[in-house]
């Protein structure tokens, strides 16, 4: 194995010898033709249905821009810039709804439009033309997966910072009055969530000096072991910095999922609903105030 | 010894001021428990408010302070827990039964006067 390595790396480096003064009169050609080219690549785009949301004139602009572009690429071997407007265009146009598939459908087929004007260029001499193709397929793949690897890339940052914006609004710690906070739990509760929200809620319990804490799930769908033991855990650190925490608004399935589970709920308090969560929660204050004023023995 | 004693009526309040070390911890029990017999005090409030880490032997300490205090006639309350530390501390599953709790010194207080209040009221 070891004897047959070096010819191969030669061979790669003599092609590569070979093809690199070739660059330049392909970039040349690219940039003689670009009405023409650019003009079919549109054609190719609309006949296969690509960029629908997008309006004819948008799609000529955009296309006219990724041209230049990709021309660029091929000449300076930089993909940078390519790669700057790959994401911007990727901002302006996944909010529009454009799919993965159509970026990378016309990338591709910007290749393949070069490609075949290549082929019809040079093919009278194949021997120039297979040189002229190791020019450029490197480069057209390079450029095909820049582009294509921003727009996922730009897609992931926007669902990332979704995702940070829901957790960020779903989880607030209300005073409903003196010594009571709410912690209303709505959508899905994950055990990142889960771990947030009891960071929250003892922050606010320090804060606010809060004496007793009501935890509503109505809105919870379903739970899974780690997130319930999150719950109990929430519960008993609630304990240790002198609160009681009241669970409300456990479903039926939640509460049965909780039995399956054998989750030992027997430290936490539940009560059915929001509403008698809150009774609850003020009979604990006015008792606790009432022991504090009750200045003799009766 | 970097605990603070003091004695405010009926009660003492132990404010711990940093990390103890094991010989502390139990030089600490010893102590509040001695002078609750002696002083024929009613509580102990235990402020742990700058401690970065309760670990289970800290943990264990407290409750021994609590269990031995009892049997001495004294209730005791740890005040203070910092919600990172009642994270972890959960997490390890330590757990301070059958401890009382409170947020801070005000609430002890009001702790320690209601569990008086209640007795003399069985008593009575």
């Amino acid at each position: 194995m070891p004897r047959s390595e070096p010819p191969v790396v030669e061979q790669a480096a003599e092609a590569h010898e070979d093809v690199t003064p070739l660059l330049p009169e392909l970039v040349e050609y690219l940039r003689q033709h670009r009405t023409q080219l650019r003009k079919e690549w549109v054609r190719r785009i609309t006949d296969a249905q690509l960029l629908r949301v997008m309006t004819p004139e948008e799609i000529f602009s955009e296309v006219t821009a990724v041209y230049d572009n990709y021309v660029d690429t091929l000449e300076t071997g930089s993909v940078q810039t390519l790669q700057d407007y790959a994401r911007d265009l990727s901002e302006r146009i996944i909010p529009r709804g454009v799919e993965t598939h159509e970026v990378l459908g016309i990338v591709l087929l910007l290749r393949d439009v070069l490609a075949r004007s290549l082929f019809v260029k040079y093919q009278d001499d194949s021997n120039l033309l297979n040189r002229i193709l190791d020019a450029y397929e490197p480069a057209a793949n390079r450029i095909a997966v820049t582009v294509g690897v921003s727009f996922v890339e730009e897609r992931e940052r926007v669902i990332r910072e979704q995702q940070e914006a829901i957790r960020e609004l779903s989880t607030p710690v209300l005073q409903v009055r003196d010594r009571l906070l709410i912690l209303p739990i709505i959508g899905v509760l994950d055990s990142q969530r889960a771990r947030q929200l009891m960071e929250q809620l003892l922050a606010a319990i320090q804060t606010n000096r809060a004496k007793v804490v009501v935890i509503d799930i109505t809105g919870v769908a379903t739970i899974d072991i780690d997130v319930a033991n999150h719950l109990v855990q929430t519960v008993e650190a609630s304990r240790l910095m002198g609160a009681s925490a009241i669970i409300t608004g456990l479903s039926s399935k939640i509460a049965q999922t909780l039995v399956d589970l054998g989750v030992d709920l027997g430290m936490m308090k539940t009560v059915g609903d929001l509403q008698g969560g809150l009774e609850e929660a003020e009979r604990l204050i006015v008792k606790a105030k009432a022991r504090d004023s009750a200045g003799e023995p009766a | 010894m970097s605990v603070a004693i003091v004695r405010q009526g009926d009660y003492l309040i132990a404010s711990v001021q940093s990390d103890l070390s094991d010989s502390e911890v139990l030089r600490l029990r010893d102590d509040l428990v001695d002078r609750v017999g002696r002083l024929r005090l009613r509580g102990i409030i235990v402020d742990v408010g700058a401690l970065d880490v309760i670990d289970s032997f800290v943990a264990r300490s407290l409750r021994s302070i609590a269990v031995t205090a009892r049997m001495r006639g004294a209730l005791t309350v740890v005040v203070g827990i910092q919600p990172d530390v009642a994270i972890a501390m959960v997490q390890f599953r330590l757990n301070l039964e059958p401890l009382q709790t409170a947020l801070d010194l005000d609430e002890a207080l009001a702790v320690l006067d209601r569990a008086g209040h209640w007795e003399g009221e069985d008593g009575g």
